[in-house]
């Protein structure tokens, strides 16, 4: 697969990462080199592997379901740059 | 052009019809159902997940996506996902996979959400719901979990909009159908079924104007008799039956419209508007792959036991169409009788508790249930849980029909005063306090026809020399002057004897 600096732009994008003409051909060399890499492995013959969804072979713990976690609304807000009535105050975004 | 998008479109198809050209529209519908999970706590946090708390006070660390925090699988939440699966035949994958799907919304912390995309815990699987042509079966694709957003309000902040991320990371199930709805009638029967099926299988409290049962339509169009399907267009957020079904009419009116007019449909999601009863653009549909979905590292893949599965199924209750069919052969109720009765688990407990006190009497039980008790129910706008009557008192209160000793018009009034709480709400008692006992001493009856006959000699000649209607003058006169406490079959058999004679 060949990667083009348009695939890059359109990546970024989605992203929400400002990227200007000289870091996205940086950023083409990089990936590519990566895409690269993957290339090469893709040569092995893993028909007989099992795909892994994790790097680790252990699978998932799972929790009782009971509330453990109190109200701490005053001290996560202590932080926040902008709260009013209990909410979180943020640029007005409406799609 | 019409009002109703619904009449538009049979308005087009028979012009159609009439033209030389013969073309009719075949609507394609598939259902994407959000089920908010009944669980006490979050899929991946121990906040809770109780409705109305004030702003931000269910919101931890996790739920805020802080820095360093890790998610932990709720229990619970895979249970009921396990169950919903058994419910409707479906095949669970174990191994089951999380992934991450990725956009960017200030109610959506980490820029993610936890969903599935490969290996959900629920795959295919069937619902069958009645249509006016009889039983049609829908397939689903999928069922797969995933963690709610929070909620943003845009009004009144001082050009800000304000975040409360109580309802982030509640879990819900994201049931997804196959396109094999062709109408938005079939589209609201697929969706009550679902509705029924979540509540009684006990995953989800189906409240729709808290938001814990939403639809999405995806709607499209193809000319009737072709396989390749439309351009579709996704309608978000339906959160009633009757919102789902106007929203498909519209859209479906203006698909046909648009392609009638030679124009192409648009790939995009829609937003239904109840107040001008019209979908309009929400954005323009990005493809899957702009959601970059991928296995999310912080979770591992999660394994579902065998055994697990089977113990899950074994407490499985009785599911509703099993119900409804033992009611059928049980009870020789009718289809009708027998869904009506089974449309919540605790309607269908109702009866059967009712008719557990009333052997051989399932129809009986069956009337008064979808008759008087769910009018009175609904008039006093609430649920059967806290029916005023019990089913042994209304079991008591039948069986006073059943044994003769008092009339179904009697009853009527005994009923009435059981829903007060009158006399101890003692059938009995009431019986007897209002003088409801059915005159059936045939000798006290006999003597009351006779002084009636007597005094009416004109009716008696009337109906002698061939006029019907004498008769039912007569019994009615009967009745009246037993204050209605005779049992009318009776009356009606002893004055044709008498008659005739």
């Amino acid at each position: 697969m060949t990667l083009t600096v348009d695939d890059v732009k359109r990546i970024a994008d989605l992203a929400y990462i400002e990227i200007n003409e000289d870091e996205a051909n940086a950023a083409l060399t990089q990936l590519s080199g990566i895409f690269g890499l993957i290339e090469s492995m893709q040569a092995v013959d893993a028909s007989n592997v099992e795909p892994m969804s994790h790097a680790q072979s252990v699978t998932q713990r799972l929790r009782e379901d009971t509330v453990t976690e109190m109200d701490q609304r005053e001290l996560f807000q202590s932080i926040a740059p902008d709260v009013e009535a209990g909410l979180y105050l943020v640029p007005k975004v409406i799609e | 052009m019409c009002n109703h998008p619904s009449e538009f479109v049979r308005y087009r198809e028979t012009q159609f019809l009439a033209g030389n050209q013969i073309m009719q529209w075949e609507i394609v519908i598939g259902l994407e159902v959000h089920a908010q999970l009944s669980t006490r706590s979050k899929i991946f946090s121990g906040a809770s997940t109780a409705y109305g708390a004030p702003p931000n006070t269910q919101a931890c660390a996790i739920d805020l996506a802080l820095p360093g925090v890790l998610p932990v699988l709720n229990k619970g939440a895979v249970e009921r996902a396990i169950r919903f699966g058994l419910s409707v035949g479906a095949a669970i994958n174990s191994p089951s996979i999380f992934a991450r799907k990725n956009y960017f919304y200030p109610d959506l912390p980490k820029g993610y959400q936890i969903s599935q995309y490969e290996l959900p815990v629920v795959q295919g699987g069937t619902i069958r719901i009645q249509t006016e042509s009889g039983e049609k079966v829908i397939r689903l694709t999928r069922a797969h979990l995933e963690e709610d957003a929070g909620k943003s309000l845009h009004e009144d902040f001082h050009g800000m909009s304000g975040i409360d991320l109580n309802r982030a990371g509640t879990p819900l199930l994201e049931i997804v159908s196959e396109p094999d709805i062709r109408s938005s009638a079939e589209a609201v029967a697929y969706a009550k079924t679902l509705h029924a099926l979540v509540r009684w299988i006990g995953i989800c409290d189906g409240n729709m104007q808290e938001g814990s049962f939403r639809c999405d339509a995806n709607v499209s169009v193809r000319p009737k008799g072709t396989e390749k399907l439309g351009t579709r267009c996704e309608i978000k957020n339906l959160n009633s039956f009757r919102f789902l079904e106007k929203a498909i009419d519209f859209e479906v009116g203006r698909q046909i419209e648009i392609l009638e007019d030679g124009g192409v449909i648009r790939q995009e999601t829609r937003l239904y508007d109840a107040n001008r009863d019209e979908t309009r653009t929400m954005r323009t549909k990005e493809d899957a792959n702009d959601y970059r979905y991928f296995p999310d590292p912080d979770l591992l893949p999660l394994e579902i036991s065998p055994a697990w599965i089977e113990q899950i199924g074994r407490a499985l209750p009785e599911l509703p169409r099993v119900r409804q069919e033992r009611y059928m052969t049980e009870f020789a109720l009718s289809q009708y009788d027998a869904s009506v009765l089974t449309a919540s688990r605790e309607t269908a407990d109702f009866f059967e508790a009712t008719v557990g006190h009333l052997p051989g009497q399932g129809k009986l039980c069956a009337n008064w249930i979808m008759g008087e008790i769910s009018g009175q129910l609904n008039k006093d706008g609430i649920e059967i849980g806290s029916c005023p009557i019990s089913p042994d008192r209304l079991a008591t209160l039948l069986a006073r029909i059943v044994d003769k000793t008092i009339s179904g018009k009697a009853a009527k009034t005994v009923f009435d005063s059981l829903w007060k709480g009158e006399f101890g709400q003692d059938v009995d008692t009431i019986i007897a306090e209002k003088g409801l006992k059915q005159i059936s001493d045939d000798g006290a009856l006999e003597t009351l026809i006779d002084q009636v006959l007597t005094a009416n000699p004109q009716q008696v000649a009337d109906f002698r020399g061939g006029k019907e209607k004498a008769f039912n003058s007569l019994i009615g006169q009967i009745m009246k002057a037993t204050q209605g406490k005779a049992n009318p079959a009776q009356v009606n058999a002893m004055l044709k004897r008498k008659l005739e004679a």
